[in-house]
C-alpha cells in the first residue's frame, strides 16, 4: 500500500467551532497538570464565581437591577439547565413541561413554610424535592411506555395543568400566590431592624469608577444572613447546592447509568437488546430531572421575595429551558450551564432584548437543528467525530495518483 | 364535582354534548394537519398550531380591510360576503405558513436524514418564532415605519394583546335540542367541517395525490422505488393541512370573534389529542377524536367547572396514551421495532 | 455434535405481518455447543426469526422457549439477561459512543450497579468497572479491533463495525450468540477471516446461531443447517445433506435468477 501524503486538515471552519476546539484545548491543559495544582485551580474558579456579585465586574454587572439578584437567577436557571440536561442530553427524552417541576418544588416549599404549616425551609426542602420527584415518577411512568415524540406533548399540557391547578386551587393561594414563605435561618445573629443589620461579619463589595475598584462599605452583605435586604446569601446558598449536583452529575454520567443512558438515546431496541432496562432507565432519568428542577423551584420560592405565584411559572419559560440546554449543547453540562445562564441573564443585562428572547431562541433553536444538530459546544467526542470526517473527506478528495 | 350539573337534567346533557360536537368540529380540522403531517413523516408538527393561528388573523385582517374597525353586530347572513372572502385569505394564509415550515423547518432535516428529537426541536423553535412574529408585529412596523399606516392591523403595543374581529357575528337560534339552541353560526361550523373532511377524504382516496401520500405513509422506500416524488408528497401534504388549518380558523373566529398571538398554542394542543384519540395518521379517525375530546370536553367543565376544561383535555391524552396509545381507529403503532 | 441438550426451541412458529405470513409453522432446535446455520434467499424470514427470538416480535402462534422455558411475554432485556444476545443486519452500533463504551454496555447487562454505586462510588462500582473494563477489552482483542478504544463507533470502518457488534453482543455473556448476515459487505478474504473468528468464539463455549446469505460460507463453518424459503422450513441437515437437497439448490437457482433479472 502506498501512503499518499497527508493534505492539511481542514476542520469546520465556523467561529463556534473553533470556540469548541479552544475548549478542548483549554480542558486539556488542565488535565495535564499535576493534581495539586487542578485543585488549586478549580478552588480559584470556585471562589471567583462565588464572589462574583461582591466582585461586579464592569461591563458585566447590572446597573439597573440588583446584581446579587441577577446572579441568583442565573444559578437557578443554570440548576434547571443541569436538570434537564440530564433528562434531554443524556437519556433523549423532551421534556417541554419542565418548569412544572419548578413549580411543584416551589410550591410545596410555599405550602410547607408558609401559612399552613411553618417549617423551617431546610426541613422543607427535602420534601419539596422528593415529591417532584414523585410527580417526575407519576408523570414519567404512563407516558415514558409510548413512543417518544408523545413525551413532548404530555409533558407540555403537564406544564399547563400545573399552571392551572396553581391558578384555581385556593388552597395554593389561587392567582394571589403565596406570600412570606420562609427564608433559609440566618446564620450568626439575626437583624434587628431598623440599625442592626445581623450576622457574623460584613463583607463590603467593589465599586468601580472606570477600572479603579474602591471597597463599598455602604451596601456590604452581612454574613449570612437571608432576608428581603440583599440576594448575594441567597446565591451563595444555591450556588453550593448547584455545585453539590454538578459533582453528582459528574459521578453518575461516568458509570453504568451514563452509559445506559446514551445508549438508550443512540438506539433504544438495540439498547434494550443488549441488556439495558430502557424504561427504568428512562424513569430514572426523568425522576432525577424532575428532582432537580423541585430543588431549584424550593430555593426560587423561599429566596429574596419569599413569594410565588401563578405568574411566576409561564410555560413559554419551559421553552427557553429547552433552549437552554439545546444551544448550549445537547449532553454537555457545561454548554447546558452556559445556555442556562445566558437565559436568565441577557434580558436583565439587555433590557430591550427581552421583548425579543422568545423569538430569538425559537429562530436559534430552528436554526441550530438546521446546521448544526449537535448544538453550539457538543461534547468533545462528537467534536473529534467532525474533525476525522473532516479529514477523512480530504483525503477522498485528494489526489489518488498511487 | 357536580355531577348533578350534566346529568341531572337530560336537557343540560343535551346542551353541553351539542355544544361539545361545535367546538370538536374546529377540533378535527386542525387535527387533520397533525395526523396527515404525521402520517407521512413520522413526525408531529409542532408549528402546525401557529399555521392556524396566522389563519385567525387573516380572518380578522380581512375584516377590518373590508369593514374597517367601527365594532358592528352582523347577522351571519350580512356577514356571508366578507366571511367567503375571509375563507380564502386564511386558507391562504395558513398554506402559506405551511409550506414555509416545511421548506425551512423540516425539509433540511428530511433531506439529511436526521433524528426524529431535531426534527421535532426544529418545529418547536419555528413554532415559537411564528407566535412571536406575530406578537412583535408592532415592532415589525415600526422599523419599517409603518406602524401608523398599519396600525389597525398590527395594533401598537398591544400586539400580544387580545384582537378582535370587528364584527362580532350574532348567532341566530334555529332549533332546539334538549337546552341546546342550535344557531345558524353552530350549523355553518359543524357542516363546514364535515364537508371539508368530506372533500379531504376523496382527494386522499381517489386522486393521484391522494395515492402518493398513501403509498408514502405506508412504506416511503417502496414508494421512492415505484416513482412517487416524495418531496412533493411531503409539500402537498403540509399544503393540504395548512388549508384545512385556514378553514377551522375562519369557523373560530365566526363562532369566538377574537384571537391572540398565542391563541393556537392551546388549540393546538388539542387538536394534536384529538388526532392521538382517533388514532394518529388516521383522518377518520381525526374526526372522531376532534368530536369527542370537544365533548368530553365540555362534560368535563360542567362536571369540574369550567375553569378545569383545559385540563380535562390533557388528562384524557394521558388516559389514552395509557390504555391505548394506538387510538381509537389506530393499528399498533412500532410493530417495526428491530 | 448433534447428541447435547437442546438450548433454544423453535417450535411450530407462526407470524404474519398483516396479509404477509413472514414464518410459517417453522420448527427448529439449536443444541448447545454448535454452530447452526440460518439460510434462506432475501426476504425468507431469517432475520424475523431472529426477531421472534429476541422478543422484537411476538409469534402470532407457537412458541420459543430457550433452555425450556417459554420465552413470550418476557421482555427484550430480560431475554438479553437469560442468555441470549445478537448483532443485526443492518449495523446499529451506539454511534456517538465510543469503542469501549459500546462494548461496555453489552458488559453492563449483568451488572448490580446502581444509580446510589455510581454516585457514591462504592467498592462495588470500582469493582464491577474495573471487571467489565477488562472483559470488554479482551472482547475487542478476540474479534481483532485494532482501531483506538477511545474512537467513536461511528469512526470505524465498516468491517470494524460489524466485529464491534459481534464483541459488544459477546460482552452481555450469552449462551447463544446469534450473528445476522456479520459477513454482509466483507471480501472473501474478510469473509475467511471472520469464520475463523466464529469458530475461536464457539470453542470458547458458546453455542452460535449464523444467519448468511452466502450458501458456499456457511458450509465451512457449520455443523448443522435449517433453510428457509418464504417463511417456510425447506430443509434441515448437515452442510453435505443441504448441498445435494434438490430442493434448496431450486430456491437459490430461483434467486439468482431474479437477482440476474433485476
Ligand atoms: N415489521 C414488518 N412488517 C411487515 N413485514 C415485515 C416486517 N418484518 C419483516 N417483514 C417481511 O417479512 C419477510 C421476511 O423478512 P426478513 O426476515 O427480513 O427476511 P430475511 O432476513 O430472510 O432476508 C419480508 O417479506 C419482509 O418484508
Ligand atoms: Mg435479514
Amino acid at each position: 500500500m502506498t501512503t499518499t501524503p497527508t493534505p492539511p486538515v481542514s476542520a469546520p471552519t465556523n467561529p463556534l467551532f473553533r470556540l469548541g476546539l479552544w475548549w478542548d484545548g483549554v480542558i486539556d491543559r488542565y488535565n495535564a497538570l499535576p493534581r495539586l495544582y487542578k485543585v488549586v485551580l478549580v478552588l480559584a474558579f470556585a471562589l471567583f464565581v462565588y464572589a462574583l456579585p461582591l466582585v461586579r465586574p464592569p461591563l458585566i454587572a447590572t446597573d439597573r437591577i440588583d446584581f446579587g439578584g441577577v446572579m441568583f437567577a442565573c444559578a437557578a436557571y443554570a440548576l434547571i439547565a443541569l436538570g434537564l440536561n440530564i433528562v434531554i442530553g443524556y437519556a433523549g427524552l423532551l421534556d417541554l413541561g419542565y418548569i412544572g417541576f419548578y413549580a411543584v418544588g416551589a410550591y410545596t416549599t410555599g405550602v410547607l413554610t408558609s401559612y399552613h404549616w411553618a417549617w423551617p425551609f431546610f426541613l422543607a426542602l427535602p420534601v419539596a424535592v422528593a415529591v417532584t420527584m414523585l410527580t417526575g415518577v407519576i408523570l414519567g411512568a404512563p407516558t415514558l411506555r409510548v413512543r417518544g415524540d408523545y413525551l413532548a406533548i404530555v409533558t407540555l399540557g403537564f406544564g399547563e395543568i400545573i399552571r392551572i391547578c396553581v391558578k384555581n386551587i385556593e388552597w395554593l393561594g389561587a392567582s394571589a400566590g403565596i406570600k412570606d414563605i420562609n427564608h433559609p435561618n440566618t446564620i450568626g445573629p439575626a437583624p434587628k431592624p431598623p440599625f442592626d443589620p445581623g450576622g457574623l461579619f460584613a463583607i463590603p463589595r467593589l465599586e468601580w469608577n472606570g477600572i479603579t475598584p474602591s471597597l463599598d462599605h455602604e451596601h456590604a452583605t452581612h454574613f449570612l444572613v437571608f432576608g428581603a435586604r440583599d440576594a448575594i446569601p441567597y446565591y451563595w446558598l444555591l450556588l453550593t447546592a448547584l455545585i453539590v449536583v454538578l459533582l453528582g452529575d459528574r459521578l453518575v454520567k461516568a458509570s453504568r447509568v451514563g452509559r445506559a443512558w446514551e445508549a438508550t438515546r443512540e438506539d433504544e431496541d438495540a439498547a434494550e437488546l443488549m441488556g439495558v432496562p430502557t424504561f427504568k432507565y428512562k424513569l430514572m432519568a426523568f425522576a432525577l430531572g424532575a428532582a432537580i428542577g423541585g430543588l431549584s423551584g424550593a430555593f426560587y420560592a423561599s429566596s429574596q421575595s419569599g413569594y410565588i405565584s401563578p405568574d411566576s411559572f409561564p410555560l413559554a419559560t419551559s421553552f427557553l429551558f429547552v433552549a437552554a440546554v439545546i444551544v448550549g449543547g445537547s449532553g454537555n453540562r457545561w454548554g447546558a450551564m452556559v445556555g442556562g445562564v445566558l437565559v436568565a441573564y441577557l434580558p436583565e443585562r439587555f433590557r430591550d432584548f427581552a421583548d425579543y428572547r422568545l423569538l430569538v431562541f425559537g429562530l436559534a433553536l430552528t436554526v441550530l437543528a438546521i446546521t448544526r444538530p449537535e448544538g453550539l459546544l457538543p461534547p468533545r467526542r462528537t467534536r473529534r467525530a467532525k474533525m476525522m470526517e473532516a479529514e477523512i473527506e480530504q483525503l477522498e478528495e485528494g489526489p489518488v495518483d498511487a | 364535582m357536580d355531577l348533578g350539573a350534566l346529568f341531572g337534567n337530560f336537557n343540560n346533557f343535551l346542551d353541553f354534548t351539542v355544544g361539545g360536537l361545535v367546538i370538536g368540529a374546529i377540533y378535527a380540522l386542525v387535527a387533520l394537519g397533525y395526523t396527515m403531517v404525521y402520517g407521512v413523516l413520522q413526525l408531529i408538527n409542532f408549528a402546525h398550531s401557529e399555521v392556524f393561528m396566522y389563519g385567525t388573523f387573516a380572518v380578522a385582517w380581512t375584516f377590518v380591510l373590508l369593514h374597517g374597525t367601527g365594532d358592528a353586530s352582523w347577522s351571519l347572513g350580512r356577514a356571508v360576503p366578507i366571511l367567503l372572502v375571509a375563507l380564502v385569505a386564511a386558507m391562504l394564509m395558513s398554506a402559506a405558513i405551511a409550506l414555509l415550515v416545511e421548506r425551512f423547518a423540516y425539509r433540511p432535516l428530511i433531506n439529511k436524514n436526521a433524528p426524529k428529537l431535531i426534527a421535532l426541536i426544529s418545529a418547536i423553535g419555528a413554532s415559537f418564532a411564528l407566535a412571536e412574529a406575530m406578537g412583535l408585529r408592532d415592532r415589525f412596523a415600526k422599523w419599517f415605519g409603518l406602524d401608523d399606516n398599519l396600525a389597525n392591523y398590527v395594533a401598537p403595543n398591544k400586539a400580544r394583546d387580545v384582537y378582535s374581529n370587528p364584527v362580532s357575528i350574532q348567532p341566530h337560534g334555529l332549533f332546539h335540542i334538549g337546552g341546546y339552541s342550535v344557531t345558524d353560526v353552530d350549523l355553518v361550523v359543524v357542516v363546514a367541517a364535515l364537508v371539508m373532511m368530506f372533500a379531504l377524504d376523496i382527494f386522499v382516496r381517489r386522486t393521484k395525490f391522494g395515492r402518493g401520500i398513501r403509498a408514502v405513509a405506508q412504506d416511503p422506500e417502496a414508494a421512492a422505488l415505484m416513482g412517487v416524488n416524495s418531496t412533493r408528497v411531503v409539500q402537498v401534504t403540509f399544503l393540504v393541512g395548512g388549508l384545512m388549518a385556514g378553514a377551522a380558523a375562519t369557523l373560530y373566529m365566526m363562532k369566538i370573534g377574537s384571537t391572540r398571538q398565542n391563541a393556537g398554542f392551546l388549540l393546538g394542543v388539542k387538536a394534536f389529542t384529538a388526532a392521538v384519540m382517533g388514532g394518529i395518521g388516521n383522518l377518520r379517525g381525526a374526526l372522531l377524536g376532534g368530536l369527542l375530546l370537544g365533548v368530553m370536553e365540555n362534560w368535563g367543565s360542567a362536571v369540574f367547572g369550567s375553569e378545569w376544561k383545559d385540563v380535562v383535555a390533557f388528562v384524557l391524552l394521558v388516559l389514552i396514551l395509557l390504555v391505548r396509545p394506538s387510538g381509537l381507529l389506530g393499528e399498533a403503532l412500532g410493530k417495526a421495532r428491530a | 455434535m448433534p447428541d447435547t441438550a437442546k438450548l433454544l426451541e423453535v417450535d411450530d412458529v407462526t407470524i404474519r405481518f398483516g396479509g404477509l405470513t413472514a414464518l410459517d409453522s417453522v420448527t427448529f432446535d439449536i443444541r448447545e455447543g454448535e454452530i447452526l446455520g440460518l439460510i434462506g434467499p432475501n426476504g425468507a424470514g431469517k432475520t424475523t426469526c431472529f426477531n421472534v427470538m429476541t422478543g422484537v416480535y411476538q409469534a402470532t402462534s407457537g412458541q420459543v422457549r430457550f433452555d425450556g422455558a417459554p420465552l413470550a411475554k418476557l421482555k427484550r432485556h430480560k431475554i438479553t439477561k437469560l442468555g441470549i444476545a445478537r448483532t443485526f443486519q443492518n449495523i446499529r452500533l451506539f454511534k456517538s459512543m465510543t469503542v469501549l463504551e459500546n462494548v461496555m454496555v453489552g458488559a453492563d447487562a449483568h451488572s448490580k450497579v446502581g444509580f446510589w454505586d455510581a454516585l457514591l462510588r462504592t467498592p462495588r462500582h470500582r469493582h464491577t468497572e474495573e471487571e467489565s473494563t477488562t472483559r470488554a477489552k479482551e472482547l475487542l482483542k478476540i474479534v481483532g479491533i485494532t482501531a483506538r478504544h477511545d474512537e467513536l463507533a461511528a469512526n470505524l470502518s465498516y468491517g470494524d463495525q460489524r466485529r464491534l457488534e459481534i464483541a459488544r453482543a459477546m460482552a452481555t455473556g450469552p449462551k447463544l450468540l446469534c450473528l445476522d448476515e456479520p459477513a454482509a459487505g466483507f471480501n472473501p478474504a474478510e469473509k475467511v477471516k471472520l469464520m475463523d473468528l466464529i469458530r475461536k468464539v464457539r470453542d470458547q463455549g458458546y453455542t452460535v446461531l449464523l444467519i448468511e446469505h452466502d450458501m458456499r460460507l456457511v458450509m465451512g463453518v457449520t455443523d448443522r443447517i435449517v433453510v428457509l424459503e418464504f417463511g417456510r422450513k425447506i430443509a434441515e441437515g448437515a452442510p453435505e445433506e443441504i448441498r445435494d437437497n434438490p430442493a434448496v439448490i431450486a430456491a437459490y437457482l430461483g434467486v439468482e435468477e431474479d437477482e440476474d433479472a433485476s
